[in-house]
């Protein structure tokens, strides 16, 4: 059958750094979109929309787009941390639907590694911030505020280290076969709960790399598409959220895919049994476990189970993942991991992902990002996306 | 093992949350609650985020509430418990649990605040296990 779609992605590029001293900022943004518009077999006079995060420099997009020399009639620049490129591509394909651009450029990049910032560093962003005094001072950092999350899951369902770990052992199967993957080498359930604790439950391989680089997509009009050949993956649903603390009345044991999830699969027509490979956000292993209980892929509270034993390993488990080998293994580029969840899912739908981690057949596929903290705020976003016939 | 003391960054204090800092330095643990609606919110606000309403009065809260979660920092150069505590007022806030060796630490268990100087000499919420 063949689905109709607003707007297809029409070219991805990965960075293939990890560790970027000899680059700026504004050249890694450059040197991802030119990948991305050569992957696509369009050239930068054609972009005429781009799309960026809030931590790119200057205000906006404006810095970026003089750096690159783009001429530019609409952009974006909505920031919701890591889910903010998944969330960039939902609004790519209605800015085309809506007739304001047919090609939209979208990029991320930088250089936590090179610049030495360490994710154990408290991420306040100004004296503004109204729930500053009430936070800053007990410390939270990423990992303790994910520890929380992990810490009530396995309080209300039974969910176990070991559990968690084979998320870990998934992603590192898959990453053995990428050349540019940070970690590559496999590891065992026993690897992951025998490494140092880092904030409970969290062990150190419960969380994903520190790297820099970047990505870049191209969303093209379906005329543009067309005129492309059949590279081109289609989007098929698009459901972004944002959960936070709610005036003090919370629960950590699901995140803003519980929201975008049922959003992204009402507007494809699909439910989550239809899909053939699944991109989840792995800033640490809870992330994904809650996102894949909130996306329906098993009920809540069942997570545990459902990632064990190798479910999630390509050509073993019903739910191939992040064939990449993720932020757990691969990248995490700038420390937000949405923009590698995008690539990885289109090269799937491509054919193109490497020989032993592709899902044969692979006709749809689902990518979700996560922003923020999901004990704190958290920003959703997911795409589900087909390929060319699908 | 029993806990080593930390520093406590500055709060940041504004007008909309000087009252509950105020409160803290006579040993208060002060909530927010809309005249409106009869929620609690937390943190405070001059706006209830339930309702919108304006009319939010604040009041002490009793002080005693349990660990909805926590997660032990070990990887830090003096370790300390990060924590969520829900009141008996029924809202949940960050903390830290302290005094308490990190074993006795758990979900659900009854604590009670206490108070630590910060850097700048203001007086923060912290929570202890109940005895």
């Amino acid at each position: 059958m063949s689905r109709t779609s607003k707007a297809y992605i029409a070219g991805i590029y990965e960075h293939p750094t990890r560790k970027a001293i000899d680059k700026t900022i504004p050249q890694l943004h450059a040197e991802v979109a030119i990948g991305a518009l050569k992957d696509a077999g369009l050239t930068k006079d054609d972009v005429d929309g781009y799309f960026c995060d809030g931590e790119a420099p200057g205000l906006g997009g404006m810095s970026m787009a003089e750096y690159m020399g783009l001429n530019i009639t609409y952009t974006d620049t909505t920031e919701t941390g890591g889910s903010s490129y998944v969330v960039h591509v939902g609004h790519a394909v209605e800015a085309i639907a809506a007739g304001k651009c047919n090609v939209a450029l979208i990029t991320l990049a930088g250089r936590p590694r090179a610049e030495g910032v360490s994710s154990l560093a408290a991420r306040a962003r100004g004296d503004d911030l109204p729930e500053r005094g009430f936070e800053i001072p007990y410390a939270p950092v990423i990992t303790n505020m994910y520890g929380m999350a992990a810490m009530r899951h396995m309080y209300e369902y039974g969910t176990t280290s070991e559990q968690l770990a084979w998320i870990k052992v998934a992603a590192s199967h898959h990453a053995q076969h990428n050349e540019h993957a940070v970690l590559r080498d496999v590891v065992t359930v026993e690897d992951v709960v025998n490494s140092p604790m880092i904030s409970d439950p969290l062990h150190r391989l419960d969380c994903c790399v520190i790297s820099d680089g970047g990505g870049a997509l191209i969303v093209v009009s379906p005329e543009i598409a067309k005129s492309l050949g059949d590279r081109c993956v289609k989007v098929l649903g698009h459901g972004e959220a944002v959960k936070h603390l709610n005036g003090g009345r919370f629960d950590l044991t699901y995140t803003g895919a519980a929201k975008s999830g049922p959003i992204a699969f009402t507007e494809a027509n699909l439910k989550p049994t239809d899909i053939d490979y699944a991109s989840i956000y792995d800033s640490f292993t809870i992330t994904v476990l809650e996102t894949i209980e909130d996306l329906g892929f098993c009920e809540k509270g069942q997570g545990g189970k459902f990632v064990s034993d190798g479910n999630l390993i390509s050509g073993v488990g019903k739910l191939p993942f992040n064939t990449d080998g993720g932020g757990l293994c691969n990248n995490h580029p700038s420390n937000r991991g949405g923009m590698t969840k995008v690539i990885e899912a289109v090269r799937q739908l491509r054919g193109e992902a490497h020989p032993k981690v592709q899902v044969p057949d692979c006709t749809l596929a689902l990518a979700h990002g996560t922003g923020g903290q999901i004990s704190a705020r958290t920003g959703a976003g997911t795409v589900i996306l087909g390929r060319n016939d699908a | 093992m029993s806990q080593q003391e930390r520093t406590y960054k500055e709060p940041g204090i504004n007008m909309e949350t000087e009252r509950y800092w105020e409160g803290t330095k006579n040993g208060q643990l002060l909530m927010k609650k809309c005249n409106s609606c009869g929620e609690t919110h937390f943190y405070p606000r001059a706006i209830c985020p339930v309702c919108f309403s304006s009319d939010t009065e604040w009041y002490e809260a009793s002080g005693k509430g349990k660990i909805y979660s926590y997660s032990i920092m070990r990887r830090s150069e003096i370790p300390y418990v990060m924590a969520y505590v829900t009141l008996d007022e029924g809202v949940t806030m960050m903390t830290n649990i302290v005094e308490s060796d990190f074993d006795d630490v758990k979900i659900g268990k009854a604590v009670e605040v206490t108070f630590r100087k910060t850097e700048g000499n203001q007086s923060l919420p912290v929570f202890r296990l109940c005895k």
